[in-house]
């Protein structure tokens, strides 16, 4: 890696004001995807910034709302009692990240942040119609993410937490990139009092989807079958070397139905 | 000698499975690997390479470079070519139909004049930190000019592709065959049917778990060059190296090989990092320490198989095998690695009789070049190729003649009256008994049951399906008159020194390499065994030129058979030698002096002596027949083996697909193996665990894929899907061992038969699980997308279909 200056500041404020005063500034969560990168000597930030330090670890229950904490790691997540009371798709999908190892480290402000086309995280936020919680606003999910690797947040704007409102019950259902364990399609479905909600990660081409026919199909009836006719149009797909664009299509409706039947 | 037939497993001996002495030092962090080495002074070197997979260098600017902090020197294939070093040699040669020896083209240490593929070294840059050199390696002016590439076989033998090398017209390296055409064209004259069958085998990255790593030292006071580097056989990288390359004599040039942390054949080759190390060492009078990274391995590293075939059998009205016709197209990658031309050919197309009776054997093997990483052996090297083709052409011949996969299998199976058995393709198997792994198996796995079973998961909407492979390999290798009259440019003895010391503890130097196998255990257990001495006091010793008389390495499965037959000779001339000692202490006739469990006994008396106590009067030989025998006990010998080893046996695989996504879940595996005597069943049972491993790696998820412009598309491990444990099932292992006949040992050999057995099993398995959908092949991996656009394509068929 490219040598950068280190700063473990102590306050929020402070690590705003560190990725403010320098545009090359970039700040460190778990380091799961940011270490490897800049081993890899992808990105050459002038500075570092490590958010360790800014008491951002935490689970709570706040009314009708279930909120992590940007510092939070997918294993506390996982493993949360909280979690698995309010909304335990969300602990299903925080325990089947990556590998032991990622878990321990990688954090959902982490994976919020980066956006990656095929993290789990997002169908979550997406479905459940959460909340980003930034060091300067609150961001609603549908105005977040957009589009592959891209968010609303400001270069120095750092999450700080997210809100779940808890829905009536939810599921997420992964098919695993064979080789990086990511999502090659992850599918989170929930029954929320806004109604049906489907939320579609990896497959897309633009990164996470809601998907509209689907979620008018479980509003006429919560079930798989409703899903049995519903097809996902290929265009929307991304292909690679794992999956062309018809298999993934498919696999969409395959995990929409599992997740379906495994909503609690 | 104890008796090697003797049943009676003696601790620490022949049969016992004690836990791995090497182990302490690997689980508790303290091997000691190439990387952790550092030598006083050391500069690190970074290797520039290109990013485009065929182009013209027309310049390379090293100026401003050259100027970045810390940088100590920078080389480039033009410095490389003034200073006269060659090009890594390839240890193998062959020669097409028509006579003509293979196109050889050179293969410069570091690129000169073009660049062939995507990894390429461009220039070394040495510097005082590996970080500093990437700095410098980032402002290094190179100025490449794209030439169309060729990643594929078939576009790289297509009329007016772009030559890899102007030398290889067509981009053909050899047209090579083997076998009796004439016989085989009148074979399928008279065929009843004709089974046929194009399969590719993918090609794979071996992935070791320690990347590849070297530091170069030179000691201007004595001349001397030493290599550290992570080798499976640092005797012949001082051979390849010193003798063709830098022109280094062996005394003035020392090769170790520390612990290497799994090498698969992907360490056995002469890289080109190794001698730039090495030369650049001596340059600038300081050592050079390179660490490849995980990335860089994926496009450094030799990658494996390759092969495209198109087979055909034909078959007589009652099943028989009457003739094999075979033609293969093998990627040797951009540069011929070592030993790359011997494994479509001689360690490949001489199995194409398999277990079978096959009277009339044919096959063609072009090997081509393309703007690919160099192809070379990975574990079962060539063996794996053909078993997989052999293999499922049997499923589909059944299928053809609406037989039952074992009835015809077991219609042209060698029979073990037969043996000595002469194949039409070169070899002569010693040994076999492919029923009796084949029974053993079928019973373990309940063959017989499986039909209930596929009922039973069609209950629950899953496609479940069996298949075996019965297959035979050949390793051990190799006789050197053999192997030197089909091409190998060394000889492929081993050697070991038994080094008895005064209290009776024992070292042995063997010229082979551990490298995950466990050779400090079992070559204990086998020394232990034969001159009765505590397992614990032996201690094996390898990896280090200065240290072993000589030897070459370890790969196909030779150590055992090979390596440790040279032990069990060099114990023969110790025990000899204690003989004539004990016979002189105890006045009795050398003749008359049996030795057996670690004692020396006057024969039909009780009067012996203890293997120590001749051990330590050979080294205080105050009372020692002076005369005839010389003090010390320390032999050496050298082990050339008679013929190949041929293991074989039966492995059997279960899996069961869900039509919705098409994944593949492995059900059972079962592999019954013959691999001749064993020495630790436990270490055995390992060996079969990881090759099945690699098998189902190969099988269902490892492909190494480039797109048309030579970029590889897999080229982490975020794409290229390396086997974990939870793609694979418990395994169960079992050995059914006839001994080999030409060894001492009987050894067969177990490094690579789980590699080799195991591929055919799984994708017979797919194909039949699929059975009513109409598929009679699935290429490797069978993929999850792959199975469910079969399963997507067509309804399953009726049965009465
Ligand atoms: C082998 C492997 C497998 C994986 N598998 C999965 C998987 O199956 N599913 C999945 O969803 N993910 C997976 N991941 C990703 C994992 O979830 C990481 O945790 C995630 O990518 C990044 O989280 P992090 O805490 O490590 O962030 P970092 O790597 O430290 O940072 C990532 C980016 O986010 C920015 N950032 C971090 N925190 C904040 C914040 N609070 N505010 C603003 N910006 C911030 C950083 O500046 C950086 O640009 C995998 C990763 C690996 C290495």
């Amino acid at each position: 890696m490219y040598d950068f200056e280190y700063h473990k500041p102590g306050a929020i404020d402070d690590a705003v004001k560190a990725l403010g005063a320098d545009a090359e500034a970039k700040a460190l969560a778990g380091g799961m995807t940011f270490i490897p990168v800049l081993k890899q000597r992808l990105a050459k930030p002038s500075a570092v910034v490590d958010l360790a330090g800014l008491g951002l670890t935490g689970i709570r229950r706040e009314g009708n709302a279930l909120v992590i904490k940007a510092m939070t790691t997918h294993r506390e997540v996982a493993m949360s009692s909280e979690v698995a009371s309010a909304i335990p798709a969300l602990a299903t999908l925080a325990g089947n990240i990556g590998d032991r190892q990622v878990r321990y480290r990688g954090t959902i402000g982490g994976s919020l942040a980066n956006n990656d086309p095929s993290a789990c995280y997002p169908s979550a936020v997406l479905a459940l119609g959460a909340t980003i919680v930034t060091s300067r606003r609150r961001i609603a999910a549908a105005d977040y993410f957009q589009g592959m690797f891209t968010t609303a947040l400001e270069p120095d704007e750092l999450i700080t937490e997210v809100s779940f409102p808890i829905p009536e019950k939810a599921a997420y259902a992964k098919f695993p990139n064979p080789a990086s364990r990511y999502a090659m399609v992850g599918v989170f479905v929930a029954k929320t009092a806004e109604g049906a909600r489907v939320a579609v990660t990896g497959a897309g081409n633009d990164g996470v989807f809601r998907h509209a026919a689907m979620e008018a199909a479980l509003d006429q009836s919560f079930t798989a079958d409703a899903l049995k006719d519903v097809t996902t149009p290929e265009s929307l797909m991304n292909g690679d070397i794992h999956a062309g664009t018809a298999y993934r299509a498919h696999l969409v409706g395959v995990m929409a139905r599992r997740a379906v039947m495994a909503c609690k | 000698m104890n008796d090697l037939s003797n049943p009676v497993i003696i601790k620490g001996g022949i049969g016992d499975s004690p836990k791995r002495t090497e182990d302490h030092r690997f689980l508790s962090g303290k091997g000691r690997y190439t990387d952790d080495i550092n030598r006083p002074g050391q500069a690190y070197a970074y290797f520039k390479r290109s990013d485009v997979a065929h182009g013209v260098i027309k310049s390379i600017d090293t100026a401003a470079a050259a100027a970045m902090p810390g940088v100590v020197a920078i080389y480039t294939g033009e410095d490389i070519a003034k200073a006269g070093i060659g090009g890594v040699p390839c240890g193998w040669q062959l020669h097409s139909k028509d006579g003509s020896p293979m196109v050889e083209p050179p293969h410069p240490i570091l690129a000169q004049g073009k660049v062939r593929y995507v990894g390429d070294a461009i220039a070394m840059v040495i510097a005082e930190t590996t970080e500093q050199a990437k700095d410098a390696a980032e402002a290094l002016v190179i100025d490449i000019e794209s030439l169309p590439a060729v990643s594929e076989m078939r576009a790289a033998t297509a009329p007016g592709a772009a030559l890899v090398h102007d030398a290889a017209a067509g981009n053909i390296c050899f047209d090579w065959h083997i076998g009796d055409k004439a016989a085989v064209d009148a074979a399928f004259a008279t065929a009843f049917k004709v089974a046929r069958i194009d399969v590719v085998n993918n090609r794979l990255i071996p992935n070791p778990m320690e990347p590849r790593a070297a530091i170069g030292d030179f000691d201007q006071s004595s001349g001397e060059h030493t290599l550290y580097t992570t080798s499976q056989n640092p005797h012949v990288i001082r051979l390849l190296m010193g003798a063709f390359v830098l022109q280094i004599p062996e005394h003035k040039l020392r090769v170790v090989a520390p612990d290497v942390g799994g090498g698969f054949g992907a360490k056995i080759f002469h890289y080109i990092e190794e001698a730039a190390v090495t030369w650049a060492a001596a340059q600038i009078n300081r050592p050079v320490k390179w660490t490849c990274g995980r990335g860089e391995a994926f496009i450094t590293d030799a990658h494996g198989r390759d092969h495209i075939t198109h087979a055909e059998l034909a078959l007589a009205e009652d099943g028989k095998f009457l003739g094999l016709r075979v033609n293969t197209m093998a990627n040797m990658g951009a540069y011929l690695s070592t030993f790359a031309p011997s494994v479509p050919t001689y360690l490949s197309a001489t199995l194409l009789a398999g277990v079978y009776t096959t009277p009339a054997i044919y096959g063609e093997v072009k090997a081509v070049f393309t703007n690919t990483v160099p192809v070379d052996a990975y574990r079962g090297a060539g063996r794996p190729e053909t078993t997989f083709l052999l293999e499922r052409l049997v499923d589909v011949a059944a299928k053809e003649m609406g037989m039952d996969r074992v009835a015809i299998r077991r219609r042209n199976f060698i029979p073990i009256d037969a043996y000595p058995y002469q194949t039409p393709v070169a070899l002569m198997y010693d040994s076999g008994n492919h029923e009796a792994t084949l029974a053993r198996c079928m019973e373990i796995a309940d063959w017989n049951g499986f039909e209930a079973r596929r009922a039973a998961a069609a209950k629950r909407g899953k496609l479940r399906g069996i298949g075996m492979s019965t297959y035979l390999e050949a390793c051990g290798i190799a006789p050197s008159a053999v192997a030197g009259a089909l091409g190998a440019r060394a000889g492929l003895y081993e050697v070991a020194n038994v080094r008895v010391h005064p209290t009776g503890s024992v070292t042995v130097f063997t010229g082979t390499h551990s490298h995950g196998q466990g050779h400090e255990t079992t070559f204990a257990q086998l020394v232990a065994d034969q001159l009765g001495v505590p397992f614990e006091s032996v201690e094996v010793v390898h990896g280090d030129t200065a240290k072993i008389p000589f030897g070459m390495g370890t790969y196909g499965s030779r150590s055992l058979a090979v390596g440790g037959s040279a032990m069990v000779k060099a114990m023969d001339k110790i025990i000899a030698k204690g003989k004539k000692i004990a016979a002189h202490l105890m006045e009795a006739a050398v003749d008359d002096i049996e030795f057996k469990d670690g004692k020396f006994t006057v024969a039909g008396t009780d009067k012996s002596k203890s293997f120590a106590e001749i051990a330590i009067t050979a080294y205080v030989p105050h009372n020692y027949p002076i005369e005839e025998v010389e003090p010390g006990l320390d032999e050496t010998a050298f082990y050339d083996p008679k013929n190949f080893t041929f293991p074989g046996g039966c492995h059997i695989c279960e899996v069961e697909i869900d039509p919705d996504t098409g994944v593949v879940q492995l059900i059972g595996f079962t592999a019954v193996d013959d691999i001749g005597r064993v020495i630790n069943p436990m270490i055995v049972h390992g060996q079969v665990h990881g090759g099945v491993t690699q098998g189902i790696g190969q099988a269902l998820l490892e492909h190494a894929i480039y797109d048309e412009t030579g970029q590889l598309l897999s080229g982490s491990l975020m794409d290229y899907t390396m086997p974990r444990a939870d793609n694979v099932v418990n395994i169960h292992v079992g050995t059914e061992s006839t001994l080999c006949t030409h060894n001492p040992l009987g050894a067969k050999g177990v490094g690579e038969v789980g590699a080799i057995g195991s591929p055919p099993a799984v994708i017979n398995a797919v194909v039949d699980a699929l059975r009513d959908y109409g598929v009679s092949h699935i290429d490797m991996p069978a993929t999850p997308q792959k199975i469910w656009s079969i399963i997507n394509a067509g309804a399953p068929r009726m049965a009465a279909e």
